[in-house]
């Protein structure tokens, strides 16, 4: 099997590539969503701990 | 064994138990995802009566396999959350709606582009579609009640008699091809005498069901671990997380070397 043949997929190009790539989307974009709220998080957290530090 | 759940149970030990798991089941799932797209895309040969097309199955088929145990697995914990009043429960029940709701999407729109060259349209409006439609509806619901309601444990509350009432629509789901007279084809794994799918495409059907399993446990962690950090921010543990204000330790109180920005 050669390249173009594996990407072509028969004629149904179109719908196994698109099926794919929604999945890789979803997959990834739910990997990003937690990370990006944790960094944040703790950032947050981090600044809050610091400014009850200056104040005794 | 009653006290290692008991001490897991507790958002400190969940906190660094989950912390430790995470890379190693996000390791795993990445693993077992290669290894099925590999098999599904490369290996497996060409279906007689759908060609190529049902590839998308290796995809589809996961997704909504997917959309029911995270379902089933919510219910038990709502249920838990519910009955021995363990917050645990309740953080990992409300963290794992959105992956449900995004993996019923997935099944859904994964669905129509298969339906569409092989049935000739995206969308019929038979048993086991509108089901599944009426699951996604459900995570949604329940996802909006729950973050609607300002007290966690009342939302918890809400959300879980939500859940648990929503539990009637999964055996409908599964049971919908044999139930009614559907487009939508009859069960080719499950069936208890012998599956009716050919190894070379069943093997890699069974390795991306296992590889969307682990994702989804890695992620629901993930998300988990954010959401009691957030709850707790108040608690001692929390606060010694960040000795005098820096990041430094925050996330890697259980790992050797690390930096705050590289987070698992």
């Amino acid at each position: 099997m050669n390249l173009a043949e594996f990407f072509h997929m028969g004629g149904y190009a179109f719908y196994v590539w698109t099926a794919y790539a929604l999945a890789v989307i979803v997959l990834a974009l739910n990997i990003v969503v937690p990370l990006r709220r944790k960094s944040a998080l703790l950032e947050r957290l981090a600044r809050s701990v610091k400014q009850s530090n200056k104040r005794p | 064994m009653w006290l290692f759940f008991h001490k897991l149970a507790s958002p400190k030990h969940f906190y660094r138990i989950a912390g430790k798991l995470i890379p190693w089941l996000g390791g795993l799932t990445l693993i077992l995802f290669l290894a099925g797209l590999y098999l599904g895309l490369i290996v497996a040969p060409p279906d007689y009566q759908q060609g190529e097309s049902y590839r998308i199955m290796f995809v589809h088929v996961p997704s909504a396999w997917m959309s029911l145990f995270i379902y089933v697995f919510m219910a038990a914990l709502s249920a838990i959350g519910l009955i021995w009043n363990i917050k645990l429960a309740d953080v990992m029940a409300s963290s794992s709606a959105a992956l449900g709701a995004w993996f019923t999407f997935l099944a859904l729109a994964t669905g129509s582009l298969w339906g569409k060259p092989m049935w000739g349209a995206w969308w019929v409006w038979d048993a086991r579609l509108t089901s599944e439609l009426i699951l996604l509806f459900l995570y949604l619901g329940y996802i909006a009640l729950v973050s609607a309601i300002e007290d966690k444990r009342t939302a918890a509350r809400a959300g879980g008699v939500l859940i648990l009432v929503g539990v009637v629509n999964i055996p409908i789901i599964h049971y919908s091809v044999e139930w009614w007279n559907t487009l939508h084809q009859g069960p080719t794994v499950t069936r208890l005498d012998k599956p009716s799918i050919h190894l070379s495409m069943l093997l890699p059907l069974l390795i991306m069901a296992l590889a969307f399993q682990l994702y989804y446990f890695t992620v629901v962690l993930m998300r988990a671990r954010v959401e009691v950090l957030e709850r707790e921010r108040r608690s001692g543990w929390v606060q010694e997380l960040f000795p005098d204000g820096s990041l430094e330790r925050a996330d890697v109180m259980h790992q050797q070397h690390s930096s705050p920005v590289d987070l698992p």
